[in-house]
């Protein structure tokens, strides 16, 4: 019976790994393709619960959970156009800082438009409850939830991999002057791209709101987790972060089986471990323009 | 980072001839009540207030609320001439963590001029800021924590609780339970907050599991960062308890309500800790379960309708049981200045430990307990209604009568005090 109960906390690991991923993924390909180390990655996935938060009531949960991330992500094409864009070609640090300081303006303005006090979120009666699949003990949203995530990851991965904008995004995550040689002009990809990270975390956020505490400090709770997704994973590899998100909900799930007072500690042992064995994480990849 | 900054006394403009003509009325007020000396120190500038209490981090959600209440507080009394003769000034700032609170309540004193600390929520900052005041001579009015430690083998001469500890919420619910069932033989299962205040409970916990001859069969320390709890759901299904029973703090609460609903587990709740914003963060159909509480906005005494209105005018929002104890914290120091005719730290003191009474909006006065500085009052317990029979989230919960019956003494859900650790000095 022992081996059934570590079994269902590898499961639930590997669906937490989704939600992980979500965030994650969206942070990789911001720093793949524009070099950019983007702070303000929570803030992005908190106003994706709060605008969901605020929508649903209207629009009722499922176009809720469709509609914000879709409004996040217009969002994100301002941040791209008159932030982000500034600092490609600039020294990391100050992008660093410049979202660094985003992501506490957009903390006090959350609060300042929907208040300090957390908002209330429930998910609809029928999703509610768990389904038992064999000896696994499953949440019905959970599922739904790994289903969105696997129709989501299916479709950028296509996208990356099978489509001419994709071919742009890759070649210009290695070479951009190269790019630009062959008179292609980056930015408007830089800004789907930056677009579709946000609108990922965004789409994280609407759909873990009905199941956490909708605050504004919820994007710095998750930010850590996902750098550590995305350091495990390697930078600039997509199966890489896929791999990472599911170890790290695995390893997490695992040590609460058997030491629980060290889960969240475990995820940082996980990192440390793997940087010292393969510093540029599981499947990283040499970027000719980060070598130099 | 998260410093921030308020401060309750109009606007920098405003402020001196606002306060001159306050001052003709305070005068006039003062020295009927207290005499010349009272008139001499109100020239000697605002009383002012150290308020700490966490803005940011899993207590975050509730210092807010705690702001509100005491700024309301400052507000009425200022308006109404100060104490003593003089105007209050409350500087509220964010406490962060323990760290951060020591150092923040270091410099108040020493540099802000602050007369004494008030504010926190959390204990383990409490403990922190209780050493800087002790070493300053100063007071601190420990506002929001609840671990029985404070009022136990760590209490201070300088500080006094003022909310309910540990114990009491256990107590509290516990009667609530025994009425509902009977409880020995069963078996429960506690998820425990990983800090000072979390540990704290659990011992009171424990102590009310062996009194009523019931089975703790499972324990889980849950790091106050935790916020996905789906591998402890697991756990908990494992266990196959009879009750679920949270030991948790902030928004540790809220997840795990809200995720426990997502789970749909079909072993009953119940808590030793909530807030009612974690409760209302929790919206509507996630909690349910019995639950302690403080204070709660549907007691049904007219004070306490009052201060909801007049809460509700200024914030346009009803207050949550943080707002409440930080506004009678600020009103019975109120008093206490205004029966001492001024902020000296051994006067304030000895006027608390004297067994005075405050009317705290509930149908029972308090006063803060000699031997260990903790005030006692009431406490209740309440429930959640079924889903469907309410619209809104603020009407989820039905608060039962006070706790001990109106027969009984206060005191009767209290640690007695002859088995408690204080050792104050005498």
């Amino acid at each position: 019976m022992q081996i059934v109960f570590l079994l269902e906390q590898v499961v639930n690991g590997l669906v937490l790994g989704g939600y992980y991923l979500l965030i994650a993924l969206g942070l990789s390909l911001i720093f793949s393709v524009g070099g950019i180390v983007n702070l303000s990655h929570g803030a992005f996935y908190a106003l994706g619960a709060y605008v969901f938060v605020t929508i649903s009531g209207v629009t009722g949960f499922t176009l809720g959970v469709v509609v914000s991330p879709v409004l996040v992500a217009l969002l994100g094409i301002l941040f791209e156009r008159f932030i982000l864009r500034r600092f490609y070609r600039e020294d990391p640090i100050l992008s660093l800082l410049v979202t660094f300081g985003l992501a506490l303006v957009a903390e006090q303005g959350i609060r300042m438009l929907w208040g300090s006090a957390p908002l209330p979120a429930n998910l609809p009666s029928e999703i509610r409850g768990s389904v038992i699949l064999g000896p696994f003990l499953f949440s019905k949203y959970r599922l739904l939830m790994l289903a969105v995530i696997a129709a989501v990851l299916a479709a950028i991965w296509l996208l990356l991999n099978k489509t001419s904008f994709g071919r742009v995004v890759r070649a210009g995550i290695q070479d951009p002057d190269m790019v630009a040689a062959l008179g292609i002009r980056l930015q408007p990809y830089m800004t789907a791209v930056v677009m579709l990270g946000v609108g990922l975390a965004a789409l994280g956020g609407a759909m873990f709101a009905p199941i956490t505490t909708v605050h504004p400090a919820m994007g710095a709770e998750i930010l850590t987790i996902a750098f550590v997704v995305v350091i495990i994973g390697g930078l600039g590899s997509f199966w890489g972060v896929v791999c990472a998100a599911m170890l790290v909900g695995v390893v997490r799930g695992v040590t609460v089986f058997f030491l629980p007072a060290a889960s969240e500690a475990s995820m940082y042992v996980l990192m440390f471990l793997i940087l010292l064995l393969r510093p540029r994480g599981l499947l990283g990849e040499s970027i000719q323009k980060f070598e130099s | 980072m998260t410093f921030r900054k308020r401060t309750v006394s109009g606007g920098a403009g405003t402020l001196f001839t606002r306060r001159s003509a306050l001052k003709i009325a305070t005068g006039t007020a003062a020295a009927s009540l207290l005499g010349a000396p009272a008139l001499v120190r109100a020239q000697s500038g605002p009383i002012k207030i150290g308020h700490l209490t966490p803005m940011t981090g899993f207590l975050g959600t509730l210092g807010g609320w705690a702001v509100d209440g005491a700024s309301l507080a400052v507000e009425e009394i200022n308006a109404a001439g100060g104490v003593a003769g003089r105007m209050i000034d409350l500087m509220s700032e964010d406490s962060i963590n323990p760290e951060n609170g020591a150092t923040k309540a270091q410099r108040m004193l020493e540099q802000d001029g602050a007369d004494f600390i008030l504010g926190e929520i959390s204990s383990a900052t409490s403990l922190a800021i209780s050493e800087v005041a002790a070493r300053n001579e100063k007071l601190f009015i420990a506002v929001g924590p609840r671990s029985d430690v404070l009022r136990g083998e760590r209490c201070s001469p300088y500080m006094f609780c003022t909310d309910i500890p540990n114990t009491v919420m256990v107590n509290s619910v516990g009667t609530s339970l025994k009425q509902q069932e009977n409880i020995a033989g069963k078996k429960f299962f506690t998820l425990t907050a990983d800090y000072v205040f979390g540990h704290d409970l659990l011992t009171a916990a424990k102590a009310f599991f062996d009194r009523n001859d019931s089975e703790l069969i499972g324990d889980e320390l849950i790091a106050t960062d935790v916020t996905d709890f789906s591998p402890f759901i697991l756990k908990i299904r494992q266990a196959n308890p009879d009750y679920v029973c949270l030991n948790l703090a902030g928004n540790q609460v809220t997840n795990f309500v809200k995720q426990y609903a997502e789970f749909g587990l079909p072993y009953p709740m119940i808590g030793f800790n909530l807030n009612t914003a974690d409760a209302w963060a929790a919206g509507t159909g996630n909690l349910s379960g019995t639950w302690p509480t403080v204070w709660l906005h549907t007691l049904d005494t007219p004070e306490s309708k009052a201060f909801v209105e007049r809460f509700q005018t200024k914030y346009g929002k009803i207050p949550e049981n943080h707002a409440w104890i930080s506004y009678i914290a600020i009103q019975i120091m109120a008093k206490a200045m205004q029966e001492t005719g001024g902020a000296a730290t051994p006067e304030l003191i000895e006027y608390l430990e004297s067994g005075s009474e405050f009317d705290i909006m509930k149908n029972r006065p308090a006063y803060f307990r000699a031997e260990d500085h903790q005030l006692v009052q009431e406490a209740y317990a309440f429930s959640v209604k079924e889903e469907g029979t309410y619209d809104d989230v603020h009407d989820m919960l039905s608060l039962s009568d006070p706790v001990p019956a109106v027969d009984q003494p206060l005191t009767t859900i209290y640690p007695s005090v002859e088995n408690g650790a204080c050792k104050l000095p005498a």
